[in-house]
């Protein structure tokens, strides 16, 4: 199956924007997250279809990960 | 005495003279400085159903006890005055240098009062004060204006606060501009000065302050700038993308608000998105005083070098009006800081001008050939140069949102709070910042206790966004704390590193005080009932506390937060029982006693 992973910031540098990822079923964010060699520590917002999600969230099918670092602004 | 000069120039336009009074130190602490301070001065001094253009009301330039000190962001100043857009006390905050200059020019606040026979512009150096001619730069724009009257001192080193055209022409949503690029954007603070015949404020300070404990002081703003360093979003994502980088999180919220806030999701954000801007319009970054974080972007499009867009002014002119033409966004902001209009209010009344025209309300015939289609790239610049201009129906437009909604018998088209526009975030899905704007004291603005922090980025914790449950509380603190920032005269994004304890450690050192969190966050609550008396008393009442009709009863459309609605009567009666208010919102006796006022 894919999720849609979306990378925003400074995780765009050497990767991409928008990519769908082939997953296995039971995967979760973290695993994703892994497979994109993205550090953990270095992640400050994410988001499974715009609604806060945690690293241990199973993905399904066409989910839409977004991957932010940690941002503010206003 | 440290942290305040201890000095007000108080500066009586309609006679010209100008006289020093001695700031009295305990009422100053008590309001802490800059926009609380100045709030009281506005409340003792000014009826609040002074006509906001007449002589009588009174315009501000107030800076904080640890603005021009050394603690990093100590540069920003407020003005304070009654608006003449919402009819609320009005107080705008602006970064810079010139909150700095004013400190080392020896003063802590500056009052205008009455008006100007003729247009002229007050020049400091130190202290020599004197009301001078603006004839030669009346009409001129805001960067012509700041380089001739530079020019005119002959001091390189002095910083100017002007406004422009659109404040000279009473625009209701015009700003004041420092050093070109820095806005004291909101409410209509320029049409105050532009109603006065005030130009400029032009200032040169070659004082220092020194703090009341300097060894304290060092060791409380090295821990202060470590944690600035250590906190990602000051240290990597400021400097890098600016407040811009926030178009994506907010759009992939699905708050984002698009065309009028019809819509709240777009798939198109990316292209003026925070990052697109720096890949492909970004020259260098620009910092205020004594700021490590270095926010502002200079950019160049077609030549032009000039500072901006920040976030909230892409969001007015792009998704809010449908244009997703980076190169177009930055031509209007920049025809903004020229004419001095504010951006969020300039982008959103050309997106509600937009609605009115869709919906065939706004004819052909009032568009001089330019049409104002959702998605025009023209229309955005052009009727930018218009409302700043004040040409046809630019005028109109130049009057806000809700005036020109109402014109057309549409007020609820406005997406406005007491009359300001709403900034950038959809309040149907985050519910505590919905509440937050709704009960804004200056009407819809966001930075008056930033929800969006915890609820969308998880600063300094996450909280549920959809959920009503405890924001009455978070509204309450964030409310209070951000008006002793406000106060203090340090920049809001600080925030994002630093805690209401680190706050209250840098006034210690710097003003020589022993206070603790909970007394600092107490001033901030005085201040914010203070605040409220005022448009109390000038006939805001508590049923101004709404959202537009659209936020609470339209569910949005599509995209992430689709189905969701503001539950605003739900939380208003949690928010006043918060704020110890009665049940109609009103501050009690025993409320204000207990907070001195
Ligand atoms: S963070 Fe940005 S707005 Fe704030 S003081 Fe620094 S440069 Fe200015």
């Amino acid at each position: 199956m894919t999720v849609e992973v979306r990378l925003f910031a400074s995780f765009r540098n050497g990767r991409f924007k928008m990519k769908d990822v082939e997953t296995e079923a039971g995967y979760s964010v973290g695993d994703v997250l892994g497979k994109l060699e993205i550090p953990v520590a270095e992640v400050g917002i994410l988001m499974v279809n715009g609604e806060s999600a945690a690293f241990e969230r199973t993905l399904a099918a066409g989910d839409v990960l977004a991957v932010f670092p940690a941002v503010g602004g206003g | 005495m440290a942290g305040y000069c201890g000095k007000i120039l108080r500066v009586n336009l309609t006679d010209g003279q100008i006289k020093q009074e001695t700031l009295d130190i305990s009422l100053a602490k008590k309001f802490v400085g800059g926009r609380g301070l100045a709030t009281y001065f506005i409340t003792q001094e000014v009826p609040a159903d002074t006509d906001a253009l007449g002589e009588g009301n009174k315009l501000i330039f107030s800076a904080g006890p640890l603005t021009g000190s050394k603690v990093p962001t100590g540069g920003r100043y407020m003005v304070v005055t009654k608006s003449p857009l919402s009819g609320t006390i009005a107080s705008s905050n602006s970064g810079g240098f010139f909150g700095a200059e004013l400190k080392h020019a020896g003063y802590d606040m500056i009052i205008f009062e009455g008006k100007s026979e003729k247009p002229c512009y007050l020049y400091i150096n130190d202290d020599v004060v004197e009301l001078k001619c603006a004839g030669k730069v009346w009409g001129k724009m805001v960067s012509e204006t700041t380089d001739a009257l530079i020019a005119e001192v002959g001091e390189d080193k002095a910083r100017v606060a002007a406004i422009g055209p659109a404040g000279e022409k009473l625009s209701l949503i015009a700003s004041i501009m420092n050093e070109k690029y820095r806005a004291a954007g909101r409410s209509g603070v320029g049409a105050v000065m532009g109603s006065k015949n005030l130009k400029a404020v032009v200032v040169r300070g070659t004082g220092k302050l020194a703090a009341a404990d300097e060894e304290k002081a060092k060791e409380v703003i090295k821990g202060v700038m470590e944690k600035i360093r250590q906190c990602d979003v000051t240290a990597k994502g400021l400097p890098a993308y600016g407040t811009a980088v926030l178009v994506n999180v907010i759009n992939e919220t699905g708050i984002y608000p698009t065309k009028n806030f019809m819509e709240a999701y777009t798939s198109r954000a990316d292209e003026t998105s925070g990052e697109t801007l720096a890949d492909k319009y970004l020259v260098k970054n620009t910092a205020c005083y004594r700021c490590p974080i270095a926010c502002g972007r200079l950019c160049k499009v077609d030549g032009v070098e000039a500072e901006g867009p920040e976030y909230e002014t892409i969001w007015a002119y792009s998704a809010d009006c449908g244009v997703y033409d980076l190169p177009a966004v930055i031509k209007a902001n920049n025809l903004c800081n020229e004419y001095g209009l504010d951006t969020i209010s300039a982008g959103a009344t050309i997106a509600c001008a937009m609605e009115l025209y869709e919906k065939g309300l706004i004819k052909d015939e009032e568009l001089d050939g330019v049409p104002l289609e959702f998605g025009s790239s023209e229309a955005i610049v052009e009727w930018t140069r218009k409302m700043g201009a004040g040409e046809g129906l630019g005028a109109k437009m130049a009057m806000g949102s809700y005036r020109l909604a109402e014109s057309y018998g549409r007020a609820e088209l406005s997406m406005s709070v007491k009359k300001l526009e709403l900034p950038a975030y959809d309040p149907r899905g985050v519910q505590g910042y919905g509440l937050q704007v709704a009960t804004t004291n200056r009407g819809g603005c966001h930075v008056r206790g930033y929800l969006i922090s915890p609820e969308i980025l998880g600063l300094p914790e996450s909280i549920a966004r959809t959920s009503i449950e405890g924001k009455a509380g978070w509204v309450k603190v964030f409310q209070d704390l951000t008006a002793v920032i406000d106060s203090l005269g340090m920049c809001l994004f600080t925030s994002f590193a630093i805690g209401a304890d680190d706050y209250t450690d840098l006034f210690n050192a710097v003003v020589g005080e022993e206070w603790t969190g909970a007394e600092l966050l107490k001033a901030g609550e005085r201040i914010w009932n203070m605040e409220r008396m005022f448009n109390l008393a000038a006939g805001i009442e508590p049923c101004e506390d709404k959202l537009p009709k659209r936020l609470v009863d339209e569910p949005i459309p599509a995209g992430p937060s689709k189905g969701q609605v503001h539950r605003l009567a739900e939380l208003l009666p949690q928010y006043y029982k918060e704020r110890g208010w009665s049940e109609e919102g009103k501050p009690c006796a025993e409320k204000l006693a207990a907070l001195g006022i």
